[in-house]
């Protein structure tokens, strides 16, 4: 049995602990907003926080997770809120499916830097794919959410 | 929704009451003008019932017919009903059709959903407007001239009003009106205007279903391994080590079915979650017959297809006298150009859950093609269309890959042969090396000038595996479709010619976002650059001159194109980038101008070049689609489009070896990302135009204006993609 915290509620999986933690997320404990893109780390889909870290959930065995908090998509975190409000309001997304993985990227970028420049935006997001391209609109929704918080 | 079932085919549209209530609204093909038939002949066989729900609570059902993958349809579509019939777009709830012909043509492919979609729509909601203005009068016992009709409530001209859903049960019981009056367009709240995608909240909260998101009580997971070479078969296999691997249930063989969207066959492991499918896949031991295709080398077909275009082929086209032309030129300049296979690689990778229960069956996909998928199905099983349910998830990205079936039809032969719900997932591997390839091409180019630098005459030579070869087996030269591309470039040259040569298929070739026009409009947008080097002249003008007068130019399509309306968006890029102006040291500007999808676009590129790597700064693109529906939408297409039009100029490359695809995955099929990304200037031309494609034409300007912006900054011309062959990237 391996234990996971996800977006603050605990699960017991009995999985095997090599198990990649999107996988774990997925199919054993059902929440799917978490994408399988590549399964190799080369695409972002699956980007979750791990202990807010930003992390390719299809590279780390879901054994690495135990113990530590696991923040999806739909999860709860200030910066991901706000981003999402952003993301809505420049109607982001076109089919949508890297989103979750888009979003998740762009909190761990906020939560680390408060005004984030493009080249340190580009740094943050190169491991996103979008294959609709929507990078100019994402680019834009963080720089929004940005002017929104100093706002207050 | 089964009342649907009930409705006259001679009336054009009828209400139906509907047992909870409900006013429905359906109608058949009639809504469809003569033009949309004559569009697409397919559209005159089906019988499309398009419709609208009111509910009492003023709730009001759309029903979406198209696939949503990002086009933004199950927002345009409705907006266009909702519209016109004056509804609160806020009590609009968007439904997805299942696959059934009483939608008509539901085939989410050819940017046709708003051009095919738009007149219909409009008609739905005019129709629904009157009926419900029909109501109002009849309770106030008023004239129905006295009433108009306002957000969601019908108005009389003393002050009174009624909300819609208080209208319902009168309506439903009336005769539809015969006349119909369409909204004053500026009039129009949501068509034309800024509509936020519906479904943008569910996709940025994770709770969007994508045909991956999928669940069902007891459902089981499946990974199918194919061969490697295309159309080979399995000699034998030994599963022994993938059942041994946790979580794996079952092996079996799934015979290929030898249709266009049959399943490629294989071997498929079954198991109770993804991964433990996937690594089953990789425990497989098998033995292939590889078939004739293993002889599929990239390297070696390019040679044969590019000597094949430099000697004579079948003529597909022939105005006047090219070879006269070519005699009395002042110069003739020839170039040959030599494109890759291209895969698709939406970030969603082809899966679909079935589940068969007996002579029954219901499949979840991520479609573009419901209605083929519901015959694959029906094909497969042996069993009638009422006893298949074909429903449509979110696609993650479909751009014509997921107008073919066959992993919908794997889906169902293993749920068949396994008794149990299946969601069957490609792997992003068997995505890359078992596709519907965009096809290999190489192109010979030659063009005569006189002494003014005018172009006399033009000869465009090519071989490409075609499109038809995945419908037909052994059709080995291009099609006509893909050959009108080629004789309907939209320049002035009274000596013409087109010549096919052949080009035999070795791995499936499908359509992929715009499709025949990506080999064409680089090679036509690259030559007439050249072509305006030799003759002196600024790329901008003599491209200008080369479409020559304003005419309506007569094509074997329907609609006639426009040389106005081709130079009005040549000419707005042009000035949108200051064209002509001075640049920053070491920048550059690239044009390029297409027609496809019935819509004119062209775009103007800034680059520059450092350690001899490719910067994009700044595209320019405009577009002329005629009346646009969704302003956001068509400007959300063109930024896409100039990304996925840099990502194949940079580095689209799919090559065989072997018979196997050498590449897998996004690691060597790579993509443009974040850091790469230019800024991309949109502008729409205003138009009342009929509405023409949006999704697709974006693409097919982008890398020429690319390639023709690295001539003028370094004097090079680069006739093949990708870029990143020649280390520019």
């Amino acid at each position: 049995m391996i234990t996971l915290q996800i977006n603050g509620k605990k699960h017991q999986i009995d999985v095997a602990p090599e198990m990649p933690l999107l996988w774990a997320i997925r199919d054993i404990v059902g929440l799917t907003g978490t994408k399988y893109g590549c399964g190799i780390g080369v695409c972002g889909s699956c980007k979750v926080l791990l202990d807010n870290s930003p992390v390719q959930s299809c590279m780390i065995p879901v054994s690495a997770a135990e113990g530590k908090n696991v923040i999806t998509i739909e999860g709860v975190s200030e910066n991901l809120q706000l981003l999402q409000a952003s993301w809505t309001a420049l109607n982001v997304p076109q089919c949508g499916f890297c989103q979750p993985g888009q979003l998740i990227a762009a909190t761990a970028l906020l939560d680390k830097i408060s005004e984030p420049t493009d080249e340190e935006i580009n740094e943050a997001m190169i491991g996103n794919i979008c294959r609709c391209g929507t990078y100019q609109r994402i680019k834009s929704a963080i720089h929004r959410t940005v002017e929104l918080k100093k706002q207050g | 929704m089964n009342p649907i079932r009930n409705i006259s085919r001679r009336t054009f549209v009828k209400s139906v009451g509907l047992a909870s209530g409900g006013l429905i609204l359906a109608c058949n093909t009639s809504v469809f003008s003569d033009k949309e038939t004559a569009e697409n002949k397919d559209l005159a066989n089906f019988n499309p019932n398009l419709f609208v729900q009111l509910n009492s609570d003023g709730s009001l059902i759309l029903i979406a017919s198209r696939s949503e993958m990002g086009n933004g349809v199950r927002t345009s579509l409705t907006s266009v009903i909702a519209d016109e019939m004056d509804a609160d777009w806020t009590k609009v709830i968007v439904q997805q059709a299942v696959g059934d012909a009483k939608y008509g043509d539901q085939n989410t492919d050819g940017s046709r959903s708003v051009r095919y979609l738009y007149e219909p729509m409009r008609k739905i909601g005019a129709m629904a407007r009157a009926m419900l203005i029909s109501a109002a009068a009849q309770t106030w016992k008023v004239p129905m001239t006295e009433c108009t009709a306002e957000n969601h409530v019908v108005l009389h001209s003393s002050g009174k009003k009624i909300a819609y859903g208080d209208l319902v049960e009168i309506a439903k019981n009336l005769e539809v009106p015969t006349e119909i009056t369409y909204k004053n367009p500026k009039d129009f709240k949501y068509i034309g205007k800024k509509l936020r995608g519906v479904d943008v909240e569910e996709y940025v909260n994770g709770s969007a279903i994508f045909g991956l998101d999928k669940r069902l009580p007891n459902m089981k997971f499946a990974a199918m391994q194919r061969c490697p070479v295309t159309f080979g078969t399995v000699k034998s296999f030994d599963k022994t080590a993938a059942m041994k691997v946790a979580g794996v249930i079952d092996v079996i063989e799934i015979p290929r079915i030898e249709k266009p969207f049959g399943t490629l066959g294989g071997i498929a492991v079954i198991a109770s979650n993804t991964w433990a499918a996937f690594k089953g896949k990789e425990a497989l031991k098998i033995e292939w017959n590889f078939g004739d295709n293993v002889a599929y080398d990239s390297e070696k077909y390019m040679k044969q297809i590019t000597g094949n275009v430099h000697k004579q082929g079948k003529v597909g086209k022939d105005v006047g006298n090219v070879n006269k032309a070519f005699k009395n030129a002042h110069k003739t300049i020839e170039s040959t150009f030599q494109l890759p296979h291209l895969a698709h690689a939406p970030m969603e990778v082809p899966n679909a859950v079935a589940w068969v229960q007996g002579d029954s069956c219901e499949v979840w996909a991520p479609t573009q093609d419901p209605q083929s998928a519901r015959k694959e199905v029906v094909d497969y099983l042996g069993t009638t269309e009422e006893k298949v349910t074909i429903n449509v998830t979110f696609l993650g990205g479909g751009f014509g890959r997921k107008s073919k079936p066959d992993y919908v039809v794997e889906a169902v032969a293993i749920s068949k042969a396994m008794n149990a719900p299946i969601q069957v997932v490609w792997t992003r591997e068997d995505d890359i090396k078992h596709g519907y390839y965009h096809t290999v091409s190489s192109q010979y180019l030659k063009a005569s000038l006189d002494k003014q630098g005018n172009v006399t005459g033009w000869l465009n030579r090519f071989a490409l595996p075609s499109i038809a070869s995945t419908f037909s087996p052994g059709v080995d030269y291009p099609a006509g479709f893909e050959i009108s591309s080629a004789a309907n470039v939209p320049f002035d040259i009274k000596n013409m010619k087109v010549e096919v040569g052949q080009s035999p298929a070795h791995v499936r070739i499908g359509w992929l976002r715009s499709v025949i026009n990506i080999p064409h409009g680089f090679s036509q947008n690259v030559f007439a650059d050249e072509l305006a080097v030799a003759a002196g002249k600024d790329p901008l003008e003599f491209r200008l001159n080369l479409i020559g007068e304003d005419r309506i130019e007569e094509t074997e399509d329907p609609i006639k194109y426009n040389t106005a309306r081709l130079k009005n968006v040549l000419k707005l890029a042009a000035k949108n980038a200051n064209w002509g102006k001075p640049l920053p040291e070491g920048h550059a500007y690239g044009l390029s101008v297409h027609y496809s999808f019935y819509s004119y676009v062209a775009s103007v590129v800034e680059i520059s070049m450092i350690d001899n790597k490719v910067k994009v700064h700044n595209v320019y693109t405009v577009i002329d689609c005629g009346t646009v529906v969704n302003r956001d939408t068509v400007k959300a297409q063109l930024e896409g489009a100039a990304i996925f039009g840099m990502s194949l100029a940079f580095y689209g490359k799919i090559t065989a070896k072997n018979g196997a695809i050498e590449q897998s995955n996004y690691s060597d099929y790579k993509m443009i990302r974040m850091n790469e990304i230019p800024k991309v200037h949109v502008e729409i031309v205003e138009s009342t135009e009929n509405p023409t494609g949006v999704g697709e034409p974006g693409v097919p300007v982008i890398a020429p204006a690319i390639v023709n912006a690295i001539y003028k900054l370094t004097g090079k011309r680069y006739y093949n993609l990708p870029l990143s062959d020649y280390g520019l990237v």
